[in-house]
């Protein structure tokens, strides 16, 4: 047994190393310690929680955590780079699920006992800490199941899916008062179980309803929902560690969806509410002239030969061909031949945030030449050749010049104004946005038609 | 099909239709290319060079005219009467065979019609529609691009000094000043070349849209206090009134006092090319300086200019060659091949060696000049133009647009700060009505959370954005802390409860060592450039 003191002085050491582990994140050199602080945290907070409390079997206890452990580790060591977006929405799922079931646990636990206005706090808690949890595990499985291509990553629009979601909303606070008002555990109940399936309902329709594109706003806002269900769940077992390594994951999560969000130039809402590609995606956008030149393998190289500087900007495209190793060869055969090559990459390029940069630093590519839109756009104009592998929308001049296109105002990369352009692409067709990208008519610009990763060895094997 | 390429008969011109590159071009499209013995030499390509690409080298003119279906040439055919019998090329060509060439369709009617009469379709080089789909075709271009850059090199070779400022031992050089007139192709290649060699360029055109380009070549732009619009059609220029003529003249007497080479290089199309730098402007020149002179085809910009020599007067040496791409024919054969070789892709989209004129194709319909027996010139107006949206009626809304922008900036600036405002009330009202009915016990926890939002809050905006997704999956980690909870419930007397705890535990287990396991591996992939 622990006393209640040195208890509560070993999570105010375990939120520490938290908040001092997510501050090493800012920069590549204190990051791996940063890691290691929230091991350091999480291993402390989980045995002095064991020595405090009484568990009525540490077998199973252990056996859980083991086999909870070996199934997370095991995931952890097999999963793709490409696949992390998927990676990260299934766990997200897990603290969603495991904050429902944690939140029934303390409503159906006997000896949580309280009166008057702390039993309605605590039936509020326990109330909004499922809801959360429930929301955050169905749209999680939701965009794991879109992310691994089960599901389909157009938007589901469902006729009067506001309406849908308006009353499931209206439904979930009538039940909430019939929850708190109830005076028996057994007819408190079924309030909070059609709430539960209501809530899953929710979760599932709101994520359904999201574009593909839209992806790294969602894996965000899932994030930020994962922690305040923690949070929720710490209030209702008043357990101040819960609620500050909740509040920090949750306000992580929002930061990045206004990244995200900011990044697109999109409102929040108007992202969670429905998806681009779905109304928005035929109107808007004038009619492009010209023609686009394709371009062969063999003339790229000419172009690559005799470019002295080159900038690569990488979209999804490049995940889903796996071509960041061969790209990443490409970099370094350029590198030898004096060539200054550098990587230009967009803050929603790929599925999650930071997803390119994942996928690069795997395939072996310093960081240092891995620059951020704000900082190499002013660069562009002074490069020979830019190497667009698999993005789309976030090269789009229509942003900036057509106030009628559906990504209008969208910060956009600007490689329209580097000498030529050349872009890696499987066909003619449209990014998520849907909307006609005028950079492929462009002059400057040529199209290397085919998949990503057999053109880049085409050209890595003729350099 | 065979192509044939015929060595080029009018006098100076040593240009070839096809460079032996070129040749294998159109192979590749399944053409059969027979070549004109001698052909390429004087541009520098021997017959062994097209032999090596697969052409054929036919001896005599007289038999390489004979089989062709399609025949290649730079210059116009050369009529009889006008020259010798010899230099006759249009009796060579026969009924059903397809010319491809410069023609000058708007200077040569009667060519046209002695080829309609012969039944020859003509394909006019020079009468690529201009839009942007056609420019990989546009003869007109890449010529004015090789006589462009080859207008300073004629202009070096005459003046007797430095193009690049320099302090030597010696005693300082100045820069050469150079004046380009005419922001066209030719007049963007020579203030590139001129730039390159070290000169200090200013450039000046009628078109002020035209200023960027001219300053992205690192020349100065040199404005006209004057309103008038001198887009024409199809993006060239077009004769302007007379006040502006007399203050541009005003400007060319000033420049001509500074400057040390001048290169003109405009043309008007279908019209005689405007007199710009008269005798007397000239005069002004420092002696020794040059004035090159583009347009000495069609009569040149200066008043000096004789076409196709140079003349001294009064110290100023004024070059009006009329070959200038001819003197590069290396460069310009190899352009033009390759236009020729763009425009036969198009003809033969099937890439069979066949080709099909489509008279609703925009691009062919305007350069078919004669179709069998039937003259097409000139072509319907093109449809699209590639000059940039009139730049007059920007200048006038600009300041207002300006200003409603400015207004909206401001508005939303400040409805933003209100917005800020209004939110910190809401909050602010928010957690004083929980204070206000939340037990003691309540405020405590709710003091954390709001304290941690905060701290969390400042320290992931310090999170660089390409370790977002470690970011990510590390807080996804310490989000299984919810392993607290579950613990705490295992402890319970209910059965059910324990149940639910087990299983919370088993899954945030997951997201424990699964998020912090792989952080670390992503993290251990960063790495610097040692």
């Amino acid at each position: 047994m622990m006393s209640q003191g040195l208890t509560s002085a070993v999570y105010i050491a375990a939120s520490i190393l938290f908040i001092l582990s997510l501050s090493g994140l800012s920069h590549q050199e204190s990051a791996r310690r940063g890691n290691l602080f929230g091991i350091a945290g999480m291993a402390i907070a989980i045995c002095a929680t064991l020595i405090a409390s009484t568990p009525t079997s540490y077998a199973l206890v252990l056996g859980a955590m083991a086999v909870g452990g070996a199934a997370g580790s095991t995931l952890a060591a097999r999963v793709e780079m490409t696949a992390m977006p998927q990676l990260v929405a299934i766990l997200h799922s897990f603290v969603g699920l495991a904050a429902v079931l944690v939140g029934f646990g303390s409503f159906l636990d006997p000896a949580t006992k309280f009166e008057g206005a702390e039993k309605v706090v605590h039936d509020v808690e326990v109330f909004l800490g499922v809801l959360i949890g429930a929301v955050t595990f169905t749209g999680s499985v939701a965009a794991f199941g879109k992310l691994q291509g089960i599901l389909n990553s157009r938007p589901l629009m469902l006729p009067g899916r506001h309406l849908i979601n308006l009353a499931i909303g209206l439904a979930c606070i009538w039940l909430g008062v019939l929850f708190v008002g109830a005076d028996s555990p057994v007819s408190s109940l079924w309030p909070l179980l059609i709430m539960t399936g209501l809530a899953f309902v929710f979760g599932l329709h709101m994520v359904l309803a999201i574009g593909g594109a839209d992806m790294p706003v969602v894996i965000s806002m899932l994030n930020s929902y994962s922690g305040w269900a923690a949070a929720a769940t710490g209030f209702m077992l008043a357990n101040d560690l819960l609620i500050v390594t909740g509040a920090l994951v949750g306000s992580s999560g929002a930061i990045l969806s206004y990244i995200m969000c900011r990044a697109m130039n999109r409102r929040f809402l108007s992202v969670i509410l429905g998806g681009f590609g779905g109304e928005t995606s035929t109107s808007g956008g004038a009619s492009i002239e010209g023609e686009a030149v394709a371009v062969s393998v063999d003339e790229t190289v000419q172009l690559l030969w005799e470019a002295k500087s080159v900038v690569i900007v990488p979209g999804y495209g490049m995940a889903v061909a796996h071509a960041q190793h061969p790209v990443s060869e490409l970099v370094k055969s350029l590198k030898e031949r004096g060539v200054e090559t550098r990587f230009a990459i967009h803050p929603v390029a790929g599925r999650m945030p930071g997803h390119m940069n994942v996928l690069l630093a795997e395939a072996r590519v310093p960081y240092n030449v891995v620059l951020e839109m704000d900082e190499i756009n002013s660069d562009l104009p002074d490069t020979d050749v830019v190497l667009v592998i698999g993005a789309n929308d976030i090269v789009n001049p229509a942003a900036q010049d057509e106030p009628n296109s559906p990504i209008a105002g969208m910060p956009v990369l600007e490689v329209w104004k580097a000498q030529t352009t050349i872009i890696l692409k499987r066909s003619m067709a449209t990014g998520y946005a849907g909307v006609d990208n005028p950079l492929f008519y462009r002059e400057n610009s040529r199209m290397l038609f085919g998949d990503a990763k057999e053109s880049i060895s085409a050209v890595l094997s003729a350099l | 099909m065979i192509i044939g390429v015929p060595a080029e008969r009018a006098p100076d011109e040593k240009r070839v239709a096809l460079s032996p590159s070129s040749a294998a071009g159109a192979i590749k499209l399944g053409f059969t290319v027979n070549v004109q013995a001698g052909a390429g030499i004087a541009a520098g390509f021997s017959d062994r060079e097209y032999q090596e690409h697969g052409a054929e080298v036919i001896d005599s003119a007289q038999e390489l005219y004979q089989t062709p279906d399609v025949i290649v040439k730079v210059r116009p055919p050369l009529t009889p009467g006008t020259k010798t019998r010899d230099e006759d090329e249009l009796s060579l060509l026969k009924s059903g065979q397809t010319l491809v060439s410069l023609i000058g369709p708007g200077q040569n009617p009667e060519l046209l019609d002695a080829l309609a009469q012969r039944g020859v379709t003509t394909l006019a080089m020079d009468a690529v529609p201009r839009i942007s789909r056609a420019q990989k075709l546009d003869t007109l271009s890449s010529m004015a691009n090789v006589a462009g850059y080859r207008a300073v090199v004629e202009a070096a070779t005459h003046f007797g000094r430095f193009f690049t400022g320099q302090v030597t031992a010696a005693g300082k050089v100045p820069p050469a000043k150079v004046l380009v007139i005419g922001a066209g192709v030719a007049g963007l290649a020579a203030i590139g070349a001129a730039t390159a060699m070290g000169a200090i360029v200013r450039a000046f055109d009628t078109r002020p849209e035209v200023k960027e380009q001219v300053e992205s070549m690192g020349a100065e732009f040199l404005m006209l206090d004057f309103d008038e619009e001198a887009s024409g059609e199809g993006g060239y220029a077009k004769v302007m009134s007379e006040a502006f003529i007399a203050a541009e003249m005003k400007l060319f007497e000033e420049q001509a006092r500074d400057v040390d080479i001048i290169i003109t290089t405009a043309l008007i199309p279908g019209k005689p090319a405007p007199k710009l730098i008269l005798a007397d402007t000239a005069r002004l020149m420092r002696p020794g300086s040059v004035v090159v002179d583009l347009a000495a085809e069609q009569g040149g910009n200066c008043e000096l200019t004789r076409p196709g020599e140079v003349v001294t007067e009064d110290g100023i040496i004024v070059i009006g060659f009329t070959d200038l791409t001819s003197r590069m024919a290396a460069q310009s054969s190899q352009l033009y091949g390759n236009n020729v070789v763009h425009l036969l892709t198009e003809l033969c989209p099937d890439k069979n060696g066949e080709i099909q004129i489509n008279l609703e194709d925009e691009v062919i319909r305007g350069l078919t000049v004669v179709h069998l027996n039937e003259v097409l010139w000139p072509p319907p107006a093109p449809r699209l133009s590639a000059a940039p949206a009139p730049a007059q009626s920007s200048t006038t809304e600009e300041p207002q647009a300006a200003n409603e922008k400015e207004n909206e900036v401001k508005k939303t600036k400040s409805a933003s700060a209100l917005g800020s405002v209004l939110a910190l009330a809401v909050v602010l009202g928010l957690i004083l009505g929980v204070g206000a009915f939340a037990p003691k016990s309540f405020m405590g926890h709710f003091t954390v959370f709001v304290l941690s939002v905060f701290v969390g809050w400042q320290v992931i905006w310090n999170v660089s954005p390409a370790l977002h997704t470690p970011l990510m999956s590390v807080t996804n980690a310490i989000s299984g802390i919810i392993v607290v909870g579950a613990l705490v419930q295992m402890s319970s007397g209910s059965g059910v409860v324990v149940l639910l705890a087990a299983v919370a535990l088993f899954l945030a287990s997951i997201n424990i060592f699964g998020g912090f396991w792989v952080t670390q591996r992503m993290l251990r992939m960063f790495r610097k450039e040692s």
